[in-house]
């Protein structure tokens, strides 16, 4: 079983197959990159750096926008990515 | 392929012969279900509506319990009305009377109260029960059945495993010229952009669209952030992020061969001379997901769970999946099928798509779910108003 499941080749997160540990070192295209922080399994980790404002990418859509700068090895999820849709707390953001 | 089951007077097949007892209104819910509890086999809905609602809200209502009378996994029908509520069961049981099934109606104030009702209800019902007895499995051909496709208590397994092998699933019905429903708009909110280019005119892309961005608009008009219910705070532990990470995962129960016919309005009939791919206007809610599908018609459901999750339906089997192994060891139990090989032991996406449909002809054929060996019939009607 891998340990990092790749959903389109745009994506700059993937998702973990099982838990990764921090220093793990993990290899996707041909990349190896270490693990920065403990991910739980089937959570996502960051595969590029991701700039603060910036789309998140799964399926090859957006999924988020990055709340801070996220590190490629990152933990990502809702502690550094937000949804841009159905946001009441933020009135423009209907389209 | 055939299968068989019971052939209902309007040319429409039965996976099951359900009797069923609607209560017209809140009000006439208890009744309905001391009276179903007195005939083993029959099944009550109880529900908090029918009185005292307006507009479009009244009419989904009246459209859904009409619709789970119609519904040919129902071999006839008892409705239980107070008498002065806002729906009307006479009118009701005409309606769906017109299905050719028997369908009878009391009312509680015009029937001496609770214990009259009771025990004037207990009569038809168990006259009902006798007849359904003796109606006869008959063979017809799976081009009848009408599949509903749910996800509920998702996880990052559902959109990898468990719904893009429903989606196969679904796929292989079709082209056995069967009829399947994506459902649940709120899950679809991140996602319209792709499943809008699957419908083929420009009214219905506008209709489909309204319908995302009406949901989209009742969360905003709230003044809140939808990620307080969706994703769920289970999606999120589970490890969903966001509403578009979600709905990306769930447009996969669509499978990827067909276009839809038509988006369908919460509880409306799908069209018998027009069978495919349909869209319907459903909440994320499960339950009231599923009884929007059922009371569209659909006989059986197939429900995908990455976290978990027990629910059924009073009148159409659900097939449980999961794509998350560990959630199949945990809850045997619920769950019919581990989507989960997919991540864990190789297995394909087309060997667990065979797998599913294979289930589907299989509990069409009569073998049970685990939601129905438990007795699982949640319902629940989509509100989208409010009471007065």
């Amino acid at each position: 079983m891998n340990a990092i499941l790749k959903t389109s080749d745009n994506d700059n997160v993937v998702t973990c197959l099982r838990s990764l540990y921090k220093g793990d070192e993990i290899v996707a295209d041909g990349i190896t990159f270490i693990v920065k922080e403990d991910i739980p399994q089937f959570h996502k980790m960051a595969i590029k750096d991701i700039k603060k404002g910036s789309p998140v990418f799964k399926y090859g859509q957006v999924i988020g926008l990055a709340t801070r700068d996220i590190n490629s090895g990152d933990y990502a999820h809702v502690h550094n990515i937000e949804s841009t849709r159905g946001r009441g707390d933020k009135q423009e953001a209907i389209k | 392929m055939k299968i068989t089951g019971y052939k209902r007077e309007n040319k429409t097949f039965g996976i099951r012969n359900h009797l069923l007892v609607i209560p017209a209104s809140v009000c006439a819910s208890e009744t309905a279900i001391k009276i179903a509890n007195l005939v083993p086999g029959a099944v009550a809905i109880p529900h908090q509506h029918g009185c005292c609602q307006v507009g479009v809200d009244y009419r989904q209502t009246v459209r859904t319990l009409t619709g789970f009378g119609c519904n040919p996994n129902v071999g006839a029908v008892l409705i239980v009305g107070l008498g002065c509520e806002g729906i009307n069961s006479k009118d009701m049981a005409e309606d769906i009377a017109k299905t050719g099934k028997r369908v009878e109606y009391i009312i509680i104030q015009e029937n001496n109260g609770t214990l009259g009702t009771i025990s004037k209800g207990a009569e038809i019902l168990s006259s009902m029960s006798a007849e359904l007895s003796a109606q006869q499995k008959v063979e017809f051909d799976i081009s009848e059945i009408i599949l509903g496709l749910e996800c509920g208590g998702s996880d990052p397994t559902s959109g990898i495993a468990s719904n893009p092998a429903i989606g196969k699933a679904s796929d292989m019905l079709v082209s056995a010229g069967g009829s399947s429903i994506l459902s649940e708009t709120t899950e679809v909110i991140g996602a319209e952009h792709l499943l809008v280019h699957r419908f083929d005119t420009e009214e219905k892309k506008k209709k489909f669209l309204r319908m995302v961005s009406d949901v989209e608009k009742r969360a905003v008009a709230m003044g809140e952030d939808l990620r307080g219910t969706q994703p769920t705070p289970g999606n999120i532990q589970g490890g969903l992020t966001t509403i578009e990470e979600k709905s990306l995962g769930c447009m996969h129960k669509a499978g990827t061969m067909y276009n839809f016919k038509d988006a369908l309005e919460y509880a409306q009939m799908v069209p018998k001379e027009k069978k495919g791919l349909y869209f319907m206007d459903t909440p994320g809610e499960d339950i009231d997901s599923i009884t929007g599908m059922v009371a569209g018609g659909a006989q059986i459901v197939v429900f995908t769970t990455g976290r978990g999750t027990p629910t059924g339906c009073p009148i159409a089997p659900v097939i449980k999946i999961t794509g998350n192994t560990n959630t199949y060891n945990m809850m045997k139990d619920n769950i019919d099928i581990n989507a989960g090989k997919i991540i864990t032991d190789g297995a394909t996406l087309d060997d667990i798509g065979r797998e599913i449909f294979d289930k589907i002809i299989e509990v069409s054929n009569g073998k049970l779910t685990k939601a129905e060996v438990l007795g699982h019939k949640e319902f629940g009607i989509y509100r989208i108003g409010y009471t007065f």
